[in-house]
């Protein structure tokens, strides 16, 4: 059985829906990411299986027990709050303490679990420091302590990563992995970065105006958008509008931003004449200079952006239509602005969306 | 909300009462404006009225320079030797017992006057007392508004050349212009309602509002009183609802002006 | 703006600071001076501090109004009546004023504001008044025992009005506001997902408040009590309005010694251990304030 179970919660806020009929279970030891842009209902859905919002419709399971209309203060659930949520006037060893206290653990046991969980996050030594006198990544880690002192079943993280700076960030991501698995409790993570969304959690569920738009694991969710709001919002991505038709031997589409057919992934099976999109990463497209066997559209090379690692080429087809390429390495010495280039793509590393 | 009823539920049955026609308050003797005429008729009542307006308006005028000098003070240059001393004078006053204010500013006009022979008690003593308060007062809400006072539109305008002087008058005075209008007004009322530091420093000439009413109410209630009182709150409710209205209209203005927008 | 220059920056600051030094500091001096002289009939009615005597100037200075508050015990009630009263008033204002603040700072905007303004607006009418109104409703005829004989709760008046009860009513309803802004500026401040994550940590409603908003309210309530204690304590249109025989409140003792016996060395006498029972309280309210403002 899951270990969280939800079913067709959802909350109003006024006129406006922010979690509409949500069924969501994440399984037990699972690192889950709920991605979304802001206003999507992500952190109401977190605030809810915390207890600190109440649904207006719909069951929360936590464990087998249905907590949705249990208080915050009986949940099994703790949370890591975006803005850290420390209270300024106690101490570090004492922010820890403020959930195990309400359980009324002994003095001992509590001084032992908040020794166990400055070390786990790596502060042992700053038991007596007032919040104010820490460093933005040094309060994440108390909050991330403080969360997990109760050692609750599920851990709630609400953009845990979002206060920090870039470089801190990435070293961050790393060590909440490695904490997740070394304690063993569920974590669910609430962000708006998709690159942090993919490389932490073991499964995504991708959120846009209060609903649900796909589940799935990062690769799932990258590689078989499920529509074209995920393909847009996860990664770069190239779309192209236009309606199914039949082309030489196989279903086409007839993109109209192209003024032409482009040719679907093989085996693609849709009914004609219902509108589409096909979907193709930058990394998937292929510049040459010279006119490639099979299908290619021509083009013009507007700008050459170089990221470190590889370079983004922003390509105008004759139409118009603005396209991107990702090459790996500076391309800036085969490829300069204005040159006439022809871009292709593996035809099965396109992906037809309908929704 | 009955924290409320127990604020306002004076009040309001004041008002009422002053309609009554009985002069008993165990009578509603049915409605009638008779007291708001014998307010009029009463002849003391309207010469005190006069002294407290004057009185008020000149002590507010007063307050009002005072105050915006030292809540500017206060809230822009920073640390000053003797910034301590002066933000707790500032601020005593507000605090210590008007009895302690009225006497030691009496036994100050008293020895003043035994050593120039000048001030003569009355109008003009009453008039410094309530500005040294009032501008206590003003210096406080000057002080809160330009806290919140964007100090970047200071910075453009010095920027674009203008002289600090000129930046004070065209951009910050203006910028803190509802703290002013406030703290003028509030000196007014406060100046207007004293009773006790006007009892203390005035002299035989000058008897304000306040005075005539705590010796009529002395007696017990009145409903004279009962009729002035709700004039009083009339005018503060008009001025109220006037300064409302400005504002809302205010506020529409500004979001009707289109916006420049990024190029 | 730092560029206004020495003489611009000598006058802002210095204006308001002499004005308050000649009108506020050099009267409490005066005071201090007078309640070392011995009342007269005359005009001023005290007698000078140094006079011509056979040897030259000689120093007239007496304690003898001290000794004499000291040992008549009528002035010592009278201070253990004021801040009697007016300690009780502050604890009764932060009980009636904490959930109220509480309320307001919780509010949607819209509705905060209106109720900000009904808290502020008491300011802007007039305090003789509002005391005032009390008498109507608390004589013996009057509205309140009216309506409890009309209910059928007592059969005779009770005895409200020119007692304890009257006062302290009075007081607090006076000061009430004083408490309220700043509990609701601190409470306006407190962060509300500090108290949510207290309840998401096990805490239930009391010991969230316990533990968490009560203590990071503290500047407020320090602030508010401040101001409801010192100037209640000194109060006089309260005791003599609402109080009876029995009232004993400094502000008022000073009122009738100045007013009544003409004995001003010793209404003198009288605010200067005023003030000095007050002055630490002074100082910390200034501490607590200048710790908002910087909030």
């Amino acid at each position: 059985m899951a270990l969280l179970e939800i079913a067709g919660i959802s909350k109003r806020f006024g006129a406006t829906a922010a979690v509409d009929d949500v069924s969501l279970s994440i399984e037990r030891g699972a690192f889950y990411a709920l991605l979304g842009p802001s206003g999507c209902g992500k952190t109401t859905l977190l605030r809810m299986i915390a207890g600190l919002d109440a649904p207006d419709g719909g069951r929360i399971v936590v464990d087998g027990t249905d907590v949705t209309r249990l208080p915050p203060y009986e949940r099994p659930v703790n949370m890591m709050f975006q803005s850290y949520a420390l209270f300024p006037h106690m101490d570090v060893a004492r922010n820890i303490a403020f959930g195990l206290r309400q359980e009324r653990m002994d003095g001992r046991r509590i001084a032992a679990r908040v020794e166990e969980m400055l070390a786990l996050v790596q502060m042992a030594g700053y038991e007596r420091r007032r919040p104010h006198q820490l460093s933005g990544g040094q309060r994440q880690r108390v909050a991330l302590a403080r969360a997990l002192a109760k050692l609750p079943k599920l851990l709630l993280l609400d953009e845990p990563l979002a206060a920090l700076d870039r470089r801190l960030r990435a070293e961050t991501r790393l060590e909440l992995i490695g904490i997740q698995q070394r304690v063993g409790i569920t974590f669910l993570v609430v962000t708006h970065d998709q690159e942090e969304a993919l490389s932490m959690a073991s499964r995504v569920a991708v959120m846009n105006r209060g609903r649900l738009a796909q589940t799935g694991t990062p690769a799932e969710i990258y590689e078989r958008p499920a529509s074209r709001f995920v393909a847009d919002f996860v990664g770069e991505m190239n779309l192209f509008e236009g309606e199914l038709t039949a082309g030489f031997n196989c279903l086409a589409l007839a993109a109209r931003s192209l003024g032409r057919q482009v040719p679907l992934p093989p085996g693609t099976k849709l009914p004609e004449g219902g509108a589409a999109a096909l979907a193709v990463r930058p990394e998937k497209m292929v510049l040459s200079d010279v006119r490639p066997a099979g299908f290619a559209i021509a083009a013009a090379v507007s700008s050459i952006s170089y990221l470190g690692g590889g370079s983004m080429i922003h390509f105008t087809t004759e139409r118009g239509m603005l396209l991107k390429a990702y090459v790996p390495g500076a391309a800036s010495d085969h490829l300069r602005r204005g040159m006439a280039v022809w871009a292709s793509w593996p035809l099965e590393a396109g992906v037809v969306l309908t929704q | 909300m009955l924290g409320f009823g127990f604020l306002y539920a004076p009040i309001v049955l004041l008002v009422l009462y002053s309609f009554n026609a009985s002069r008993l308050v165990t009578v509603w003797g049915g409605f009638s404006p008779r007291w708001y005429g014998a307010l009029f008729r009463n002849e003391a009542f309207g010469a005190a009225a006069l002294t407290s307006l004057e009185v008020a308006a000149a002590a507010a005028t007063l307050s009002l320079v005072l105050g915006t000098f030292a809540g500017f003070s206060m809230a822009r240059f920073g640390r000053f030797p003797g910034r301590l001393v002066f933000g707790f004078l500032l601020l005593a006053p507000l605090i210590v017992p008007e009895v302690i204010l009225g006497l030691s500013l009496l036994l100050l006009f008293v020895a003043c006057q035994s050593w120039f022979g000048w001030p003569s008690r009355g109008m003009l003593t009453i008039m410094v007392a309530h500005a040294t308060f009032g501008g206590c007062f003003v210096s406080v809400l000057v002080r809160a508004q330009l806290a919140g006072f964007d100090r970047a539109l200071e910075e453009a305008a010095l920027d674009l050349g203008a002289r600090p002087w000129t930046v004070l008058a065209r951009i910050t005075l203006p910028g803190i212009r509802p703290a002013l209008l406030a703290g003028w007004l509030l000196a007014f009322t406060l100046s207007l309602d004293d009773l006790v530091i006007a009892s203390f420093v005035t002299g035989p000439a000058a008897t304000t509002l306040p005075m005539a009413v705590f010796s009529s109410v002395r007696l017990g209630v009145s409903p004279e009183v009962n009729a002035l009182a709700t004039m009083f709150l009339a005018a503060v409710f008009v001025l109220v609802a006037l300064a409302g209205w400005l504002m809302a209209r205010q506020e529409r203005r500004r979001q009707t002006t289109p916006r420049i927008r990024p190029i | 703006m730092t560029g206004l220059g020495r003489i611009g920056r000598l006058m802002l600051i210095g204006a308001p600071f002499l004005w308050l030094a000649l009108f506020f500091l050099l009267p409490l001096l005066i005071v201090v001076k007078i309640s070392l002289a011995e009342s007269k009939i005359g005009i001023p009615p005290y007698t000078p501090l140094l006079a011509n005597g056979s040897k030259g100037l000689e120093w007239r200075g007496t304690l003898a109004n001290y000794v004499l508050i000291a040992t008549d015990s009528l002035y010592l009630r009278a201070y253990l009546g004021s801040i009697g009263n007016a300690a009780l008033a502050t604890a009764l204002c932060l009980v009636i004023g904490y959930p109220i603040a509480y309320a307001i700072a919780r509010s949607p905007s819209v509705r905060r504001q209106l109720l900000l303004f009904l808290v502020i607006m008491p300011f802007w009418t007039s305090f003789l008044i509002r005391v005032y109104a009390w008498i109507a409703i608390l004589e013996p005829q009057g509205l309140l025992n009216q309506l409890l004989i009309a209910l059928g709760l007592v059969t005779a008046p009770l005895p409200l009005l020119n007692n304890q009860f009257s006062v302290q009513l009075g007081l607090v309803y006076s000061y009430l506001p004083f408490m309220i802004l700043p509990l609701y500026g601190s409470l306006s401040r407190l962060d509300q997902s500090l108290v949510e994550a207290a309840a998401d940590l096990g805490a239930r409603p009391l010991q969230a408040f316990l533990g968490v908003i009560l203590p990071l309210t503290l500047p407020g309530i320090a602030a508010g009590s401040l101001l409801v204690l010192i100037p209640a304590a000194g109060e006089f249109v309260i005791p003599d309005l609402l109080g009876g025989p029995g009232t004993l409140m400094i502000g008022k003792v000073l009122w009738d010694e100045f007013f009544n016996n003409r004995d001003w060395p010793v209404a003198a006498a009288v605010a200067v251990v005023l003030v000095a029972a007050l002055a630490l309280p002074l100082l910390a309210a200034q501490r607590f304030l200048e710790r908002e403002h910087a909030a």
